[in-house]
């Protein structure tokens, strides 16, 4: 195809000072099955890898050999399944990272007040950020770890791709305890400078604030900020940590998206806010795509089908005229798709990942989107 | 095929709020967009909402982003109107605020430290006790000789993993205050959200996720006692084989000399390679399908009303949301 760079993948898995590849990708576009025959790949290739997902199809988390959420990463274990490298794979289990996460930072009696309070419960499990944030915080743990020289990352389902990015943040700013102790006590905590600041319409607000979501809910929150303090600054350092990661040399982003307007318009998003953030690009996957695999025109094939239809003497080849007539109209707005992304940024390298007729679900079909994420 | 679609039911028609989900991906947006359009058919007006703060109508539309605000986005055949909304969840509890508090000029200095961000995040079900409410507000608004502004409300909603949380404003509400007006303006949505006045309408493609998903919201849905609507299939492709060729050829097997033939009666010389090409589509056109009749098998489960929408080859415009507008109300689709 004209204008478009062409991203070569195994150049990506086979180069040994690549260490985390992360694909990210707004939600349905098929992520994880990408992360997880990226990582295959590379394990038959002879790398040892670890793939960690975050919210797996059933399916293909039992192709994988992951039964339930463990935390931590198994090796993946399947008759015939003999790569030269090694492949591991789990699942982010959110909760228990969290829980894993105050364990380890704080002393023991703060680490069970925190854990019990109601509000840390709510911001473990239903915080809009958690997922994102602690997705990087295993990433983190596992890079520490050293046990794999290639970690892939799955990026959590959320609308948008940039969430990965900025959710920490939001995370951050939501544990800083300067907002609640704003919220839950300003004349207290703010004094005279903040007063000063911001006026009495935040003193209002405050008010509102604590009407509106109760009391009781602020009063955990306080609590919990106060518990959580102590562990802050070691929170924020990890996260900081991971971040650079993300931006060092030895990392790659892997946009994955469907031929479809919502999808690739979030690519492009997510491309410019690589650049913003200096942070390694490779290339974007378009997954599911529907090449054409005969050099007919739509109007000719269906011009055709016409003819045979007026006879009815050849049912099957008029209706094999007809499916390739609408394949063709599907590719060529896939086609019209890219070419707005790749007229937009013309440097990211694209690799085609055509559709298969079936989910995948089994080891063999991540081997073949392997195949194809590599142009074979 | 194994189910046909039923249709639009005479109570489905008598919903004021229908609210939209699906599986993301499957095209909730322009789903919306096409009932609204089709609601408003012969004079009507309704009001499309938009919640998850995408600007998808705005660029459905191919306008400029929409304000915090009402605005005609689209004419309906029979002189009907749609308007739109995009709800933002900050600019929704400030305008709550300002009724019960003078804030002033705050507002903004608050807005700009992120306070109300924070004061929605840290209260997860504030956030969406706000957009309900704001929602309701539109469904029962009346005019001076009280008669509903909006004959009925389109709501793009959150999609099926987050749908009945976020319809569920008893159980946020119990997380929140148990006193005050918010309390009392919740009771109102809670009340609206299970009436006969809301349907819960489903959009799905004929994949095994998309109707795995909208069969478990469906349970869902019907568990936390709200009411599924219709399930809408979108993005229906025709079936092109005769249907007994269907399963050998999604088995492999299809006669590629009576292909050849049949093209050289057409006079069509073609290729060998382009031949196996058109072979090879065909199988794969064939598996397809057969997971599509598996699909609407899965479907059939489900014991809802159900309207198709056909694929849209070369993407969609302003002028495709009429043609899939009009296929809705050859399904049935009306207002009340």
């Amino acid at each position: 195809m004209t204008g478009e760079r062409e991203l070569d993948m195994d150049q990506l898995l086979d180069n040994l000072d690549m260490r985390v590849i992360v694909c990210c990708g707004s939600g349905g576009v098929g992520k994880t099955t990408t992360a997880a025959a990226l990582a295959l790949r590379a394990a038959e290739r002879g790398r040892k890898t670890v793939v960690l997902t975050i919210d797996p199809a059933r399916r293909l988390a039992q192709a994988l050999g992951l039964r339930e959420l463990g935390n931590t990463p198994t090796e993946v274990e399947v008759d015939g399944f003999e790569p030269a490298g090694q492949l591991s794979a789990m699942m982010l289990d959110m909760r228990r990272t969290f829980d894993d996460m105050v364990l380890a930072h704080a002393g023991e009696k703060r680490a069970q007040e925190v854990l019990a309070n109601p509000f840390y419960k709510t911001i473990s499990t239903s915080f809009s950020g958690t997922q994102e944030y602690m997705a990087m915080e295993k990433l983190g743990q596992l890079a520490a770890e050293g046990r794999w020289d290639l970690i892939v990352v799955d990026t959590p389902p959320s609308r948008s791709a940039l969430d990965f990015l900025d959710a920490p943040q939001r995370m951050s700013s939501a544990l800083d305890g300067r907002m609640i102790r704003l919220l839950s006590g300003p004349a207290r905590t703010g004094g005279w400078g903040l007063r000063k600041v911001v006026g009495a319409g935040i003193m209002m607000f405050a008010k509102a604030v604590s009407t509106v979501v109760g009391g009781q809910l602020l009063a955990d929150a306080s609590a919990f900020v106060q518990a959580f303090d102590s562990m802050f600054g070691g929170f924020k350092q990890r996260a900081r940590k991971t971040y650079e990661l993300l931006r060092g040399e030895g990392t790659a982003f892997v946009v994955v998206a469907a031929p479809e307007p919502d999808a690739l318009r979030e690519a492009s998003y997510f491309v410019e806010r690589l650049a913003a953030e200096q942070m390694p690009l490779s290339g974007l996957v378009i997954n599911r795509t529907h090449p054409v695999l005969a050099g007919l025109s739509a109007s000719t094939a269906t011009a055709a089908a016409d003819n045979l239809d007026r006879t009815g003497d050849a049912p099957l080849a008029s209706a094999v005229l007809r499916l390739h007539a609408d394949r063709v109209a599907v590719c060529e707005r896939e086609r019209r798709l890219l070419a707005r992304f790749t007229k937009a940024h013309p440097s990211v390298p694209v690799v085609h990942v055509p559709a298969m007729p079936q989910d995948v679900h089994d080891l063999e079909g991540l081997r073949t989107i392997g195949e194809r994420l590599t142009g074979h | 095929m194994g189910y046909s679609p039923i249709g639009w039911t005479e109570q489905v028609s008598r919903a004021r709020l229908h609210v939209v989900t699906g599986k993301g991906g499957t095209g909730k947006t322009t789903v919306a967009a096409a009932l609204a359009l089709a609601l408003a058919t012969g004079g009507r007006r309704v009001l499309l909402v938009e919640v998850e703060g995408r600007q998808g109508i705005a660029q459905l539309f191919d306008t400029a982003p929409l304000p915090y605000e009402e605005r005609r986005i689209a004419s309906a055949p029979g002189g009907g109107e749609v308007r739109a909304l995009h709800v933002d969840a900050e600019a929704a509890l400030l305008e709550y605020f300002a009724m019960f508090y003078n804030l002033g000029i705050a507002g903004r200095t608050l807005r700009r430290m992120g306070a109300i961000e924070f004061a929605t995040t840290i209260a997860p079900g504030l956030r969406d006790v706000l957009l309900t409410g704001k929602v309701k507000e539109t469904v029962g608004r009346t005019d001076e000789r009280g008669r509903h502004v909006y004959d009925a409300v389109v709501l793009d909603a959150p999609p099926t993993g987050r749908i009945v949380k976020f319809l569920d404003v008893t159980k946020a509400m119990a997380e929140l205050a148990k006193v005050g007006p918010i309390k009392d303006q919740s009771e109102g949505v809670v009340r609206l959200l299970h009436s006969q006045d809301t349907a819960v309408h489903l959009v799905t493609l004929l994949e095994e996720m998309p109707v795995r998903e909208t069969v478990e919201a469906v349970a869902e849905i019907t568990a936390a006692d709200l009411r599924p609507g219709a399930v809408i299939v979108n993005r229906v492709r025709p079936p092109r084989l005769p249907a007994r060729s269907v399963t050998p050829a999604a088995g492999g097997r299809v006669d590629a000399s009576r292909v050849r033939n049949g093209l050289a009666t057409a006079g069509l010389d073609l290729a060998p390679e382009d031949v196996e090409g058109l072979v090879e589509e065909t199988v794969e056109h064939a598996i397809r399908v057969l997971a599509e009749q598996r699909a609407r098998e899965q479907l059939t489960e489900i014991d809802l009303p159900a309207v198709e929408l056909a694929d849209v080859h070369h993407g969609i415009d302003t002028a495709a949301l009429y043609e899939l507008a009009e296929a809705l109300v050859d399904q049935g689709v009306r207002g009340r």
